[in-house]
C-alpha cells in the first residue's frame, strides 16, 4: 500500500495507477473519495497525490471532478496490471497457492518483474485470459503480434527486432457504445482464431461496438457491414486499437 | 425424350433465404433426414425442369468451409467428394462482403456454380445497389438477382444453372492472394502434382498453408513428403508476414471479397433508420428488450394453451364418439379392450396433444425464428445461459421444449460442441412440455388455483437453473462463447414456416407414435392380465410411504412414461367416481412435481438415444427418476408442515 511519503517511489506510482485502472471502468473519471476508500487513506492525501501524478503527466486532474488516466498513465497502469494478473495465474496454477492469497503475493512481486520475464511468463502459461481470483481480463502485451501463435514462433528468433507497439490494444469488451477500433490482436488457439476470422474478424478489420446487453452480457458489434453478437468470452480475447479508423 | 437426372446443391450463409429457394423449387417433394452417420440435417427434394429431373440438396447454412463445425465439414466433403452437377450459392445482397467470402471458397473448390443474389429488395431498401453484370464479370460465374419470397428470378436461376451444366464453366476467376502466398501455392501445387485428391490441387495447397487439419491428414496419408514440404513453406510465410498462415490467408480472402463487393455495389445509406433497424434497436434494448421478450413469450404461451385446451377437448369428444364402432367390430372381450384401450386410445391421446398444442406452438416459434427474433432473444439471454455453462443460442431449444421435448432435443444441434449439446439436451428435458403443462394446469391450476400453477413454473425454472449449474460443474470442459450473426429482421415466409412445422411434426409422429402405441398396448395387456395392481403394490413403499400418494399413482406414473399427461387422465379414471378431487392439495402438488421431473417420456428418451447414445440417455433418465422421487418426498414433508 502506498504511503503519504514524498517524493513518490515508482512502486507507489504504479500502485496508484493500477488502482485507477481498476476503478475507472469505461474510461470514466474517478473521484477523490473513491480512491480514498480504495486505499483507506484521507481524501486530503489523495488530492496531494493526484496533483503529483498530474504533474508527471500520468493523470488529468481537476478539483471536484476527480481524475482520469492519460495515455501515458494508462500504459503504465495496464502494464503493471498485466504483470500482476499473470503473476497471480503463475502463483495459483503452478505453485498451487490458494486463490485468496495470490493477490497479496502478486502485489509485492509485480514491480520487480521485468518486461522480458513478463513475456516469457505469458508464453509459459500459454497466454491466459483471466486472473484466477476474480476472473478479470489480463490485458494484452505490447508486442506487435496479431496472435499468440506468432509470439511463440517468433520468440525463438529475433524478438527484439519486432519492436514494441506504440499503443497497447484494448479488448473490445472495454470499448464504449458507439466506439470504433481496428482489430490488432486476438488471443486464443487455432480453432477460435479460425472461427473469428471466418466471421470476418481478421487483424486489420474495423469493428464498431453498437451496444452491450445488461449485466455484462454479450456485445453487439458491426463488422464488415454485418451485425454480430459476441459473448463476453469472445469479446475479451479480441483486442483493438481504439479510435484508429 | 429421355429424362436426364441432375443434382444441384444449395449452399450459403445462414439467414440468406436458402430454404425459401429450396421450398420454392421442390414444393412438397421433399425428404428431410440426416447425413449418414452424422447429426446434421440433410434436406433433399426433387423438381422437374425442361427434360431434367433435378435432385436438390439443401446444405446447412454456414459461413465458411473450414472445419470449425460438423456442418462445414459435411458441406465441404459433399461438394468435393460427391460432386453435385452444380452448386447454387445463395448470397444475401445486403451483406455482400461476408457472403462473398463464402462464394470465393466455393470458387476455390472449382465446383460448377451459379450465384443467386437474393433479397435484392431488402438491400435496395438499405441503400445498397448492386451491379449484377459487374459482379458476374468480377467473379466469372453467372449471377442472378432474386427475391425468393416473391418468386422473382427463380426460373432464370434454373436456366442459368442448366446452361452452366450443359456448356461447362470456363469463365470462373481464380482467387488471387498476395505474391508471397501465390509463390508458395505454386510450389506446393508442384510437389503435389500427380497425386489424386478429392479436392483440386490449388485448393489443397491453399488449405495446407492455412493449416487445415483434415486436408493435412489426407495429404500426409497420400504423400508424406509433400506434407512436410508444405509445412516448411507455410512456416516461411509466417516469417515473412509476421502473422500465422491461417489468418494471413483468411484475411486476404476477406480482402478479395471486400474488393469485389466494393466494386460491384453502390452504397447510399438511407437518412432515416429503416423500420427493421428500429425494430432491432427496441427488441435488443437493455430494458425494453426484456419487457418485450417476457410479454411476447407469455402472450404466446397463454394464447396457445387457451387454444390448445379448447381444441383438445373438442377432439377428445369427437374421438370418444368412435368407441361404439370399435366395440361393435372387436367386441368387449380382451381383443376389443386391447384394440380400443391399447391402440386407439394411444393414438387418440397422441393426436389430441400433438395437433392442438404442438402445431400452433411450432408455427409461432418458426415464425419468430424466420423473422430473426429468436437470435435477438439469444442475445438477451446469453448472460443467463452462461450461468449454466451454455451460451445464448441454447435458449432456443429450451423454448422448443415448452412445446415438446423431442424436437427440443434434436434442436440442441445448434450448439457447437458435444459437451454443450449434451448439457443443453439435459436442461431441455426438464422443461415442462405441453403434456406436463396439461398436468400442471389440469390438476394444480384447476383445483388449487392458477397462482400455484405459476409457482410451479417458476420453481421449474429454478430447478433447471440449479441442475444446469450442477451439470455444468460436473461435465469437464470450458464453455464456448457466443458468436452469432444477427441478420436484419424480415417478413417471415409463411410457406417456409409451415413446411418447417410440418417436418418437425412428422419427426415427432415418426419417433413418438409407434412408441406410444406399442407402449399403450403393452400396458393395456398388463392391465387385462391383472399385472398392474401387483406392480402398484410393489411400488407402494415409494409412492405411499415416501411420497404420500395413493397406491394407484404407481400405475398412473408408469403410464406417464409413455406420455406424461396420460398419468393424469388415468388417475382421473382410476379415482372415479370422486375424480381428482379425491386427492388432497398436498398430494396434488406432490404428484404434479413428480410428474414434471420423474423421467423423460419414451419419445424423448429415444430422441436422446438417437442424438447422444444409450449411455448418456440412460444416465439422464436414471438421474431424473431419482431426483424426482427425492424432490417429491421432500416436498411432501415440507408441505404437510404448513397447514
Amino acid at each position: 500500500m502506498p504511503k503519504k511519503a514524498t517524493p513518490m517511489s515508482s512502486q507507489s506510482i504504479e500502485d496508484y495507477l493500477k488502482a485507477f485502472y481498476i476503478l475507472s471502468r469505461n474510461g470514466k473519471s474517478v473521484s477523490t473519495t473513491e480512491i480514498a476508500e480504495h486505499f483507506k487513506i484521507a481524501p486530503a492525501s489523495v488530492t496531494e497525490m493526484l496533483k503529483k501524478l498530474a504533474k508527471k503527466g500520468y493523470v488529468k486532474y481537476s478539483p471536484y471532478h476527480g481524475a482520469y488516466l492519460t495515455h501515458k498513465g494508462f500504459q503504465v497502469a495496464e502494464k503493471i496490471t498485466r504483470k500482476h494478473r499473470l503473476l497471480e495465474r503463475f502463483l495459483h496454477d503452478v505453485l498451487r497457492i490458494r486463490k485468496d492469497k495470490v493477490h497479496i503475493e502478486a502485489c509485492a512481486m509485480e514491480h520487480a518483474l521485468s518486461d522480458e520475464a513478463e513475456e516469457s511468463l505469458c508464453r509459459f502459461l500459454s497466454h491466459p485470459d483471466r486472473c484466477p481470483d476474480d476472473g478479470k481480463i489480463i490485458p494484452a502485451c505490447d508486442l506487435p503480434f496479431s496472435t499468440c501463435a506468432e509470439c511463440v514462433e517468433l520468440h525463438k528468433k529475433d524478438f527484439e527486432e519486432s519492436g514494441r507497439r506504440q499503443r497497447v490494444p484494448v479488448s473490445i469488451s472495454q470499448l464504449k457504445q458507439g466506439e470504433r477500433g481496428t482489430v490488432s490482436f486476438i488471443r486464443g488457439e487455432h480453432k477460435i482464431l479460425q472461427r473469428l476470422s471466418d466471421m470476418g474478424l481478421t487483424p486489420g478489420t474495423e469493428v464498431t461496438v453498437v451496444k452491450s446487453a445488461p449485466f455484462h452480457g454479450p456485445l453487439e458489434i458491426l463488422v464488415r457491414g454485418s451485425r454480430l453478437a459476441l459473448g463476453r468470452g469472445m469479446t475479451e480475447i479480441i483486442f483493438v486499437e481504439a479510435g484508429k479508423v | 425424350m429421355i429424362q436426364r437426372k441432375l443434382i444441384i446443391a444449395l449452399a450459403g450463409n445462414a439467414n440468406v433465404g436458402k430454404s425459401v429457394i429450396f421450398n420454392y423449387f421442390t414444393g412438397l417433394h421433399q425428404h428431410i433426414g440426416n447425413w449418414p452417420g452424422k447429426t446434421v440435417e440433410r434436406a433433399e427434394g426433387t423438381l422437374c425442369f425442361r427434360d431434367y429431373t433435378i435432385d436438390i440438396i439443401d446444405l446447412p447454412g454456414i459461413y465458411s468451409l473450414s472445419t470449425y463445425s460438423l456442418e462445414e465439414l459435411v458441406s465441404r466433403k459433399y461438394i468435393a467428394v460427391e460432386r453435385p452437377d452444380l452448386v447454387i450459392n445463395v448470397v444475401d445482397a445486403s451483406v455482400l462482403e461476408r457472403n462473398l467470402f463464402f462464394t470465393l471458397q466455393l470458387m476455390e473448390l472449382e465446383t460448377p456454380m451459379v450465384v443467386a443474389l437474393n433479397q435484392v429488395d431488402i438491400a435496395k431498401r438499405k441503400g445498397i445497389e448492386i451491379d449484377t453484370e459487374k459482379l458476374e464479370q468480377l467473379l466469372g460465374v453467372p449471377v442472378v438477382p432474386t427475391v425468393a419470397t416473391k418468386g422473382i428470378g427463380m426460373s432464370q436461376l434454373l436456366e442459368r444453372a442448366i446452361e452452366v451444366i450443359e456448356k461447362g464453366q470456363t469463365t470462373r476467376r481464380e482467387v488471387r492472394y498476395g505474391e508471397e502466398v501465390e509463390e508458395r501455392i505454386a510450389r506446393i501445387t508442384e510437389t503435389l502434382q500427380g497425386i489424386q485428391f478429392y479436392y483440386p490441387g490449388r485448393y489443397v495447397a491453399v488449405k495446407l498453408l492455412e493449416g487445415d487439419e483434415e486436408i493435412a491428414r489426407e495429404v500426409a496419408r497420400l504423400a508424406p513428403q509433400a506434407a512436410d514440404a508444405a509445412k516448411k513453406l507455410a512456416d516461411e510465410i509466417e516469417n515473412l508476414h509476421g502473422h500465422p498462415y491461417s489468418t494471413v490467408i483468411t484475411s486476404e480472402r476477406y480482402e478479395a471479397a471486400g474488393r469485389v463487393a466494393r466494386q460491384a455495389q453502390k452504397l447510399v445509406p438511407p437518412v432515416k433508420p429503416t423500420t427493421e433497424e428500429r425494430l432491432h434497436n427496441i427488441t435488443t434494448h437493455r430494458i425494453a428488450g426484456y419487457l418485450i421478450m417476457v410479454f411476447s413469450l407469455l402472450l404466446i404461451f397463454y394464447a396457445i394453451f387457451t387454444f390448445g385446451n379448447y381444441t383438445s377437448d373438442l377432439l377428445n369428444n369427437l374421438f370418444s364418439g368412435l368407441k361404439p364402432f370399435s366395440t361393435s367390430l372387436f367386441g368387449t372381450g380382451i381383443v376389443g379392450d386391447l384394440v380400443w384401450g391399447g391402440v386407439a386410445e394411444g393414438l387418440i391421446a397422441g393426436v389430441t396433444v400433438a395437433l392442438p398444442y404442438i402445431i400452433p406452438f411450432y408455427i409461432v416459434l418458426y415464425f419468430l425464428e424466420d423473422s430473426g427474433y429468436l437470435s435477438r432473444v439469444a442475445f438477451l439471454m446469453d448472460n443467463v445461459m452462461h450461468k449454466i455453462g451454455l451460451h445464448g443460442k441454447a435458449f432456443i431449444p429450451m423454448m422448443l421444449g415448452y412445446g415438446c421435448n423431442v424436437p427440443a432435443c434434436l434442436g440442441c444441434r445448434i450448439m457447437e460442441t458435444e459437451r454443450e449439446r449434451t448439457l443443453a439436451a439435459f436442461v431441455t428435458t426438464l422443461v415442462p412440455c405441453a403434456a406436463r403443462t396439461v398436468i400442471i394446469l389440469g390438476l394444480v391450476g384447476h383445483f388449487i388455483g392458477i397462482q400455484w400453477a405459476l409457482v410451479l413454473y417458476v420453481f421449474d425454472l429454478l430447478v433447471i437453473f440449479s441442475l444446469g449449474r450442477l451439470a455444468f460443474r460436473v461435465l469437464p470442459g470450458e464453455p464456448s462463447a457466443l458468436i452469432m450473426e444477427m441478420a436484419d429482421y424480415r417478413m417471415p415466409d409463411l410457406k417456409t414456416v409451415l413446411k418447417e412445422t410440418w417436418f418437425r411434426l412428422a419427426e415427432f409422429i415418426k419417433i413418438a407414435f409407434p412408441l406410444i402405441i406399442v407402449g399403450s398396448l403393452v400396458l393395456k395387456a398388463a392391465d387385462v392380465f391383472g399385472l398392474l395392481n401387483p406392480v402398484a403394490n410393489m411400488l407402494s413403499p415409494v409412492t405411499v410411504t415416501w411420497l404420500g400418494l395413493p397406491v394407484i399413482t404407481g400405475v398412473t406414473l408408469i403410464f406417464g412414461v409413455l406420455r406424461k399427461e396420460l398419468s393424469l387422465i388415468l388417475l382421473a379414471t382410476l379415482l372415479a367416481p370422486v375424480g381428482l378431487q379425491a386427492l388432497t392439495p398436498v398430494q396434488m402438488v406432490v404428484f404434479t412435481l413428480v410428474a414434471m421431473f420423474y423421467i423423460p417420456c419414451v419419445a424423448t428418451i429415444s430422441a436422446l438415444v438417437r442424438e447422444f447414445g444409450g449411455r448418456k440417455a440412460l444416465f439422464i433418465t436414471l438421474f431424473e427418476v431419482v431426483f424426482a422421487i427425492i424432490l417429491g418426498g421432500v416436498a411432501f414433508r415440507l408441505l404437510t408442515l404448513v397447514p
